[in-house]
């Protein structure tokens, strides 16, 4: 049953416009670690509220964008709080025409998702994971990233 | 050749220092730093010139942060119902005003005044403080006993958008656990919160 919504996820993910934010819950972040394949998940935590974050989005985008063909896969994952899905990040997402995917991390407890994105996030954000089961690829940031650090990091992981 | 050495060092570690602001920071069974930082009321606050407490719930937080703002209520309350008991509350903002401007000496000012805050609101303006408990986003509550030995870090509950939603309340059950000379259960938890605004290099 579980690999059924893993595929089904995952089309959504490739096959819906950037203005739809799917819910995901936290063993969406263990399927993501455990999807043997080669792609590299590039999974970025963030806000619209928060300004380091959306100073850091133009370099996910520009990776997205680069990076399309080449097994990147990046995810923004909105921690906003659920009541600004609509009325905040839907029309974030449309005034800065983000084109990579974003996400709504409903889980309203953070301890359900924190450590199985890396035990060393305290929490703050932004924070990204680079992922890839396949490659042997875990690289961590809890801190904002410029784009050649994050590009650094992909060509890394995709080594 | 040693002082070359020595150099080389040093620039690592300022290297090193570059990438942790935060440092590894404390760690549950911990003494805490005391420390003197300047109040919202312009006088000087530390831990051992509060009469009568028994322990101290030690909250980095800020004005401007959402998460910050969203458990305001929740920690004025808290101070409410556990400085009577030797509990008192003692918010730290670490941020630096340069960077989130928000969150300058003044703006606490005006945010202590607006909302009536009842306890200790300090300025970590160097933020050695938030960067010696190893304090890496608001809100981060530590929780000391009375010999400022770290007994609970983490967040205040598990629900940061709604008091309401509330199923468990980490920090009170910390708090009471010590009251009653029980061992803290849950002794750490996260949080997502914002960053702390680290000065720029």
């Amino acid at each position: 049953m579980k690999p059924i919504f893993t595929i089904l996820f995952l089309l959504s993910l490739s096959g819906l416009s950037a203005q739809h934010i799917p819910f995901i819950k936290a063993g969406q972040i263990e399927q993501w670690k455990n999807t043997d394949s080669d792609t590299v998940y590039v999974l970025n935590f963030w806000a619209t509220w928060c300004a380091p974050c959306v100073e850091e989005l133009p370099s996910f985008e520009k990776l997205n964008r680069a990076y399309a063909d080449k097994n990147v896969k990046v995810v923004l994952i909105s921690t906003d709080f659920k009541r600004n899905v609509e009325s905040g990040v839907k029309p974030f997402i449309q005034k800065k025409k983000l084109k990579s995917q974003v996400v709504f991390m409903d889980e309203p407890n953070p301890n359900n998702y924190i450590n199985a994105v890396d035990s060393s996030w305290s929490g703050a954000i932004p924070a990204t994971l680079i992922w890839s089961k396949r490659r042997n690829v875990s690289t961590f940031f809890e801190k904002k990233l410029t784009y050649e650090e994050l590009e650094t990091a992909v060509k890394e992981a995709l080594k | 050749m040693k002082k070359a050495f020595s150099f080389l060092t040093f620039s690592l570690a300022l290297f090193a220092m570059s990438f942790s602001p935060a440092g590894p920071g404390y760690k549950v069974g911990d003494t805490a730093i005391d420390f003197k930082l300047k109040n919202v009321d312009g006088k000087m606050v530390s831990l051992a010139g509060i009469e009568g407490a028994k322990g101290y719930i030690v909250v980095f937080t800020c004005n401007a942060c959402p998460y910050a703002k969203a458990y305001e209520d929740r920690i004025i309350a808290l101070h409410n119902k556990y400085a009577p008991l030797g509990y008192p509350v003692v918010a730290i903002n670490p941020n630096d005003k340069d960077v989130q401007p928000a969150d300058s000496f003044d703006k606490m000012k005006e945010r202590a005044k607006d909302k009536k805050i009842p306890y200790a609101y300090l300025y970590d303006e160097t933020q050695e403080i938030a960067k010696t408990y190893g304090a890496t986003r608001t809100p981060h509550v530590y929780l000391l006993d009375n010999n400022r030995v770290v007994r609970y870090i983490g967040a205040i509950d598990d629900n940061s958008e709604s008091a309401s939603d509330v199923k468990e309340k980490y920090l009170e059950n910390a708090i009471d656990a010590l009251r009653n000379g029980k061992d803290v259960a849950t002794k750490e938890t996260k949080a997502v919160g914002c960053g702390i605004k680290w000065k720029k290099a």
